[in-house]
């Protein structure tokens, strides 16, 4: 008896230990998520626009075919959203997606297959004069059918391993069929979706409102009332406006001083969540001008980097901190930490590499003390200090550079595009992890428009080709390394400094929402509650 | 008068015309393209028949003069166009902003007046003594201390000592006057102080100068009282200059308040300035501009009017 009295007394005390935590865990309905977004939508077109400024007050109203999982801290792995299933046929051309039934639009109408096409039709083949952004990233699409009201079907021209990573592309909003067919612009001035919130205003300049979908297909979802995002541009602001508990947080991100400042105000009423962010600054190399045509120098530049090193120092002070190559550190075709110190400029002994860099400018006859002009984006964080710390790389090497800061507005159009430079800092930022999407700009400058180091590299071309076609995961894999083996190893074409990091400080009274290493990601709010 | 009204209301044509021309080819001499900061700026992936077809839509591919034209065409219409970057009608854009502009810019005016005009009058009278000293260091602190930084520390000082922010989001003043308050009056403050101390310092020597004339001191012999001697004579003509420096200041505040806006995430025209300019939104750039040279034209044209009214010596012809 005595014994069963002591099981219960233990029983008792952990249920009484566990069950705050629990209740903690389970949604709870109700309050209003306010956060700050540092960008404004230039219009309400999601197919259109490539601005964070959209998704992130806009998202909330919309679905997409399928998304990546909410709760996936890689940001990989895809599930159904409007989709209910999918198959693909074995030729890998085919891909047929059963939509769900009952889901209803904000002003109550039905959602079809008829609305997906129209949709998808509207983004890769998009009518004379309007806009598609990502058009280019369906190339393989052939034709968009709708054999019956729940069923859509993508005829491919070829297999391409993206294709579901772009059906779960955050951009891919599902929009009437009705009225794009009357006014196929009418959606970058209006919002109707079948999403978890409904449009309430949007006053510009200042704030945007979204309300509960109370038909919402997802039975019990979403749990917040509401939403308002606050359009605050200053970074000091933000985090005022964070601190001061007037937004629950900022979803682009933090850097390093503005996550400490708040934690150490806030303290446990803050929440922070970092991931490696699917953005990088890449050093683009001109082929066209010499020395840079010769690839032992570019392999010295690269060389010249202690990125151990600059990892510690600079993600104290910069959104920038993982060593990665072509794919992020952590996803599915990611090279590991060992593979990847193989690759030149990864080494774990600057010493020798640097011994390294020296010998091969020798060889290739640059003297000692060259001197080259860098040129940078004028944009602070994290452009600058990541800037600052090349710079000092290639001292260490007897280079002399010097830096020149251009203009945001014309970086593209007077700097990189035109080939107007030696050397400089080049971007990539994708709105999903994929191969595809991360290395396409690499490809040789016939055929990406993105290539700034303006080389032709037929190998690598054909690398990309069949890392997009490749049948499974591993063959898959191994063809991303190879290219990636080439273009930063073998010919380094470009390389990459550091991986951005993504920094969420945000108030502890938000629960249900994961970060991912996208700000384009995870952005529809239907998991998302407030304990209080 | 009226012909010097109506001189001075055709003189203003030529005077926009002027800014119109100088503000068109400005911002088209500035390199940078609003296309391609909007297709390729985050992740630069835009394709050239994208940015193309936006080129064409915005009617960037037309030859120069004719874009001039088609814009001056439709401003003598009263019709700005639309915004380059959002689509939506530069007047829904401006009028947006423009009441929070005018508000501010409406307490800091009042807050300097307040302010200054009698810390000025007191400093003149007792100058050089302990006074003259408080309100010189008051106003010199005033000059040498940075609008937005006062904004930052009110915002520190607000967070810190009582844990609270002013509103974030614009309420306007006949919706609800006290979360209209709540978040204006600190950036009112901060502005005002600053504004507060050139006037201070402007109505100082400008009464320090007319205190020395000869009619002061008739007036003064004829045994006046010394109240009526500086309200009719002598602070109605020390308000020229003052006048003038307050009114000017006005037109600047409506919109070169960049920074304190920001501090404050203010929705004021100050930002969307800057933000048009940075995008290269020609047309609402443009019209921005002309909004701004049309206000200090006014502001200017009141305050000569009000000079007649001040100083009656003054004739217009």
């Amino acid at each position: 008896m005595r014994r069963y009295l002591h099981i219960l007394v233990i029983a008792i005390v952990a249920a009484a230990l566990t069950s705050p935590a629990m209740a903690q865990d389970k949604p709870r309905y109700g309050g209003e998520l306010i956060f700050a977004v540092p960008s404004e939508p230039p219009s309400y077109d999601g197919h259109r626009e490539e601005t964070f400024g959209v998704i992130h007050p806009m998202a909330p109203h919309y679905n997409t075919l399928l998304r990546t999982d909410p709760n996936d801290k890689t940001g990989t792995k895809l599930v159904s959203d409007l989709a209910e299933s999918w198959t693909m046929a074995k030729d890998g051309r085919t891909y047929t997606f059963k939509l769900r039934r009952g889901v209803k639009f904000h002003d109550g109408s039905e959602m079809t297959s008829a609305d997906v096409k129209a949709s998808y039709d509207k983004i890769v083949f998009p009518p004379q004069g309007v806009a598609s952004d990502r058009q280019g990233q369906y190339v393989a699409v052939e034709a968009v059918q709708a054999p019956d009201p729940y069923t859509v079907v993508f005829r491919l021209k070829w297999p391409a391993a993206s294709f579901l990573a772009s059906i779960g592309s955050p951009w891919n909003w599902i929009y009437k069929a009705d009225i794009l067919a009357k006014d196929v612009r009418w959606y970058e001035k209006n919002v109707m979706g079948t999403g978890p919130f409904t449009f309430v205003e949007h006053v510009k300049g200042s704030h945007w409102v979204g309300k509960r979908n109370p038909n919402y297909w997802d039975k019990g979802k979403p749990y917040l009332d509401g939403y308002r995002a606050v359009f605050i541009r200053d970074s000091a602001a933000q985090v005022a406006a964070v601190r001061g508990e007037r937004v629950h947080m900022q979803f682009r991100g933090f850097s390093p001083s503005e996550r400490d400042s708040l934690v150490q105000a806030l303290g446990p009423k803050i929440t922070v969540q970092e991931s490696p962010w699917d953005c990088a600054l890449l050093v683009a190399m001109n082929h066209d001008k010499k020395p840079f045509d010769d690839k032992r120098v570019r392999r010295a530049l690269s060389l010249a980097l202690d990125r151990y090193q600059g990892s510690q120092a600079l993600s104290k002070i910069a959104i920038v901190k993982e060593v990665a190559g072509v794919q992020v550190p952590g996803t599915p075709y990611a090279t590991p930490p060992a593979e990847l110190e193989k690759l030149a400029g990864y080494g774990r002994d600057i010493a020798k590499s640097r011994a390294e860099a020296k010998r091969l400018l020798k060889e290739a006859g640059v003297p000692d003390g060259f001197g080259f002009t860098f040129k940078n984006r004028g944009i602070p964080m994290p452009y600058e200090p990541v800037g600052v710390w090349l710079i000092d790389q290639w001292r260490q090497i007897g280079l002399n550079v010097k830096q020149e800061v251009v203009e945001a507005a014309q970086y593209y159009s007077q700097v990189l595009r035109p080939g107007n430079y030696e050397v400089a800092m080049d971007f990539q930022c994708g709105y999903i992890v994929e191969p595809d999407l991360d290395i396409y700009k690499f490809q040789s400058k016939e055929i990406s428009p993105a290539n700034y180091s303006r080389y032709t590299d037929k190998t690598l071309d054909e690398l990309f080709l069949k890392q997009g076609r490749a049948g499974d995961a591993e063959e898959r894999k191994k063809y991303v390394r190879e290219f990636e083996k080439r273009l930063v190893d073998d010919e380094v074409h470009y390389f990459y400094t550091l991986q951005w990091h993504r920094i969420i400080p945000h108030s502890s009274k938000v629960k249900g929402w994961t970060i991912t290493p996208s700000h384009y990601l995870n952005q529809q709010l239907d998991a998302v509650w407030l304990t209080e | 008068m009226w012909k010097y009204v109506l001189k001075r209301v055709l003189l203003m044509i030529p005077t926009l015309l002027g800014v119109a021309v100088l503000i068109f080819f400005l911002m088209r001499v500035v390199p940078g393209d609003i296309v391609e900061l909007r297709f390729a700026g985050e992740s630069a992936f835009a394709q050239k028949e994208n940015l193309d077809k936006e080129r064409a839509r915005l009617g960037l591919d037309q030859p120069m003069w004719l874009q001039f034209v088609t814009w001056m065409w439709g401003i003598a219409r009263f019709d700005f166009g639309t915004s380059m970057w959002t689509g939506a009608p530069i007047i829904e854009e401006i009028k947006l902003r423009a009441a929070l502009s005018f508000q501010l810019a409406v307490m800091a005016t009042l807050i300097a007046v307040v302010l200054a005009i009698p810390l000025g009058v007191v400093a003149a009278l007792k100058q050089d003594t302990w006074v003259d000293y408080v309100v010189r260091v008051f106003s010199i602190a005033g000059l040498a201390t940075p609008s937005f930084w006062l904004g930052i520390v009110f915002i520190l000082m607000l967070l810190i000592v009582f844990k609270w922010l002013p509103p974030m989001v614009y309420t306007p003043f006949w919706v609800n006057p006290w979360q209209n308050m709540l978040q204006l009056i600190w950036p009112a403050l901060a502005v005002g102080y600053r504004y507060s101390a050139v006037a201070t310092r402007m109505t100082r020597s400008a009464m320090l100068e007319v205190l020395r004339e000869d009619y002061i001191r008739t007036a003064r012999a004829k045994g006046l009282w010394q109240k009526l001697i500086l309200s009719r004579h002598a602070l109605k003509n020390a308000m020229l200059p003052v006048l003038t420096v307050v009114a000017l200041e006005f037109a600047f505040l409506m919109g070169g308040l960049v920074v304190t806006e920001q501090v404050f995430n203010l929705n004021g025209l100050g930002m969307l300035f800057v933000e048009s300019v940075a995008r290269r939104d020609y047309t609402l750039t443009q019209a921005l501009v002309m909004l701004v040279a049309l206000v200090f034209i006014l502001v200017n044209f009141t305050v000569d009017l009000m000079y007649a009214w001040l100083d009656p010596r003054i004739r217009f012809r």
